[in-house]
């Protein structure tokens, strides 16, 4: 028995003592295992912590950009709505008058044409709402491409260290040309239609994806609780798609989220200098180009302001909702 | 390639004349064939001759009276988006949640997430009735220069007041202004001195983007406003598919896009000399 103890110790023993004469245990019994109550260890713990709860509190937080998905959601759902009701001209149709038979040419707003008329007499609400369809289409399905196709390869290029060379290169060699050549190349040796518009958009932009990911994984694949889980024998398939990608939800939400205004804007523009969609295929890059011919005149300027009115709506409003999302998806801005 | 961009009067002719054409153009060759004289002709300057734009014009000829107003309006126009991102974005960091970053911010986003031919059409539609200047270009009349060289300068404007703002904002919070604070150094010079030099370091990273930016808008506003220059005739032949023509503006565009990326990086050593680009690993 020794006779020095230290003061911690002496401490310890007494406390264990008081403990026993308090609650009438035996030693024996306090030292036994208690039973795991998960409600009772939650009462002191800062707990139930839940990533997208705490996400969609922050995010409830900016007000404007709350407003913004809900006129977002709205436009397209609009869009959608718009055909079946009631009253409503086909945006291809071109409409006559039934009393002369002449097209309805430049038909300002007005009762029988919400938005009027355009210059061989279709009816621009429709077309401006088929458009709106058409143009966020594209951009959603071209920020889905690059989600896959970057997510996939980024994992690839961080995960598999062999590949690290190869997709490096290819990445100094496909950034170093700008964007938008590659897309006037593309629209130009191809036929115009929807498909060479997605094609040539989604052609390099995985590249940039791919990139983000993939610095991502390299950063956490050799964090410890994957090397725990590969010498546990977990394959590597499981690991990335628990371990990993869970992780970068955050930056691949904002990264599609700015992929839909850009893929808008790079519609404008490639309608603009003749290589975009048919005339068919109403879309807002072909409503304002067709709008900026007949800017000059002051009475026809609605069939200019209305298109551009709504494209400002909706790329803003994706810019916006993009950036305040990936504040809020960002665990330090948590609680 | 559309093949009637190869004939200057394809309408009028039979197939056996096109096939013909073809095989006198060399385009029926095998794909690697015609890539090396391609090359072959690119190495001694030929970029062959336009057929729909200018029938039997050397594309090089039309280029080189194209090329030297589109460098003019493109470097006036990085000068200006200098001169006026700059003071925007100190200002932006000066006044950080108050009025003028708030006004800023929205000039910023609007500029970066609506479609720049929006604005640009605008621009053109009323800038020209306020300035009464004629809606399209005029090289002799400088009036005329300034709505081009402004709605040029606008993105890469907001661009630069983005970034400054956020790298001032950065650097205010560091230790040495605090210490410099606590010595009693006057704020303005804080600013100027202080702040404003470590934050210009990581914002030269971003010139090589915004020269991209230049190089693009350059496409829209020439057009808009009918400036004769290598944008506005890219969109020219596009619309007229000269193939020859196009093929060499892309390759131009591409070449200059490539060339300001490497000087960006070159500018940057220059900037910051911790940044060395004969060090091996890491990537931009």
């Amino acid at each position: 028995m020794a006779l020095f103890k230290p003061k911690s110790l002496q401490k310890l023993e007494s406390a264990v003592e008081e403990h026993i004469k308090t609650t009438g245990m035996t030693e024996e019994q306090l030292f036994s295992f208690a039973e795991h109550d998960e409600e009772e260890s939650e009462k002191t713990a800062y707990s139930n912590y839940s990533y997208w709860r705490s996400t969609w509190q922050s995010f409830k937080r900016n007000r404007i950009a709350v407003a913004l998905v809900i006129v977002v959601t709205g436009i397209l759902l609009f869009t959608f709505i718009q055909p079946f009701l009631p009253g409503q001209y086909d945006p291809n149709q071109v409409n006559n008058d039934p009393a002369t038979g002449v097209q309805y040419r430049n038909i300002p707003p007005g009762d029988e044409f919400i938005f009027g008329t355009n210059s061989i007499g279709q009816d621009l609400w429709a077309r401006i709402w088929a458009g709106t369809r058409n143009s966020m289409m594209i951009g959603l399905i071209v920020a889905a491409v690059e989600a896959l196709i970057g997510i996939i390869t980024g994992v690839l290029w961080g995960y598999v260290r062999s590949l690290d060379w190869f997709f490096t290169e290819l990445y100094n060699i496909l950034d170093n040309i700008p964007n938008t050549i590659i897309l006037i190349l593309i629209s130009y040796i191809m036929k115009p239609g929807l498909f060479t518009l997605i094609f040539a958009m989604s052609l390099t932009r995985w590249i940039q994806m791919a990139r983000f990911v993939r610095n991502q994984v390299m950063v956490i694949r050799d964090r410890e609780y994957n090397l725990a889980s590969r010498t546990l024998g977990t394959p590597a398939g499981k690991i990335i798609t628990r371990n990993l990608l869970p992780y970068l939800v955050s930056v691949i939400m904002l990264r599609m989220a700015l992929t839909v205004p850009e893929a808008i804007g790079s519609e404008v523009f490639i309608t603009y200098i003749g290589l975009g969609l048919p005339t068919s295929i109403p879309s807002l890059g072909r409503l304002i180009d067709d709008g900026r011919e007949l800017m000059m005149s002051a009475s026809l300027r609605y069939q200019l302001i209305f298109p551009t009115v709504i494209v400002s709506i909706v790329t803003i409003s994706f810019y916006i909702i993009g950036n305040a999302f990936s504040d809020a998806a960002d665990p330090r801005n948590h609680v | 390639m559309p093949i009637e961009g190869y004939f200057d009067n394809f309408d009028k002719l039979t197939d056996a004349q096109i096939q013909v054409g073809l095989k006198e153009m060399g385009l029926t060759d095998p794909m690697p064939v015609q890539l090396l004289h391609f090359f072959q002709n690119l190495l001694q300057g030929d970029l062959g001759v336009s057929r729909r734009y200018r029938t039997n014009v050397p594309v090089t000829d039309i280029l080189k009276t194209k090329i030297p107003i589109s460098v003019e309006l493109g470097s006036l126009s990085i000068l200006v988006s200098l001169l006026f991102g700059l003071p925007l974005g100190i200002l932006m960091a000066n006044h950080k949640g108050k009025w003028p970053d708030r006004i800023g911010t929205a000039f910023i986003v609007f500029v970066q997430a609506v479609p720049a031919v929006v604005y640009f059409l605008f621009i053109q539609l009323y800038g020209t009735t306020l300035l009464g200047v004629p809606l399209l270009f005029k090289e002799s009349d400088p009036l005329c220069w300034i709505l081009p060289v402004f709605s040029m300068a606008l993105g890469n404007t907001a661009y630069y007041a983005m970034w400054l703002r956020r790298y001032m904002v950065d650097e205010s919070t560091k230790d040495y202004v605090k210490l410099a604070m606590a010595k009693g150094v006057p704020r303005s010079r804080i600013m100027s001195r202080h702040i404003f030099r470590n934050a210009m370091v990581p914002l030269v990273q971003y010139l090589p983007t915004s020269f991209l930016n230049t190089v693009i808008g350059s496409i829209y506003i020439e057009s808009i406003y009918s400036i004769p220059g290598m944008g506005g005739l890219l969109v020219e032949v596009i619309k007229k598919n000269d193939n020859n023509m196009v093929q060499a503006i892309v390759l131009l565009y591409a070449t200059v896009g490539v060339i300001g990326l490497l000087l960006g990086d070159i500018l940057m050593t220059v900037f910051d000399p911790r940044i060395s680009l004969a060090r091996k690993g890491g990537m931009r």
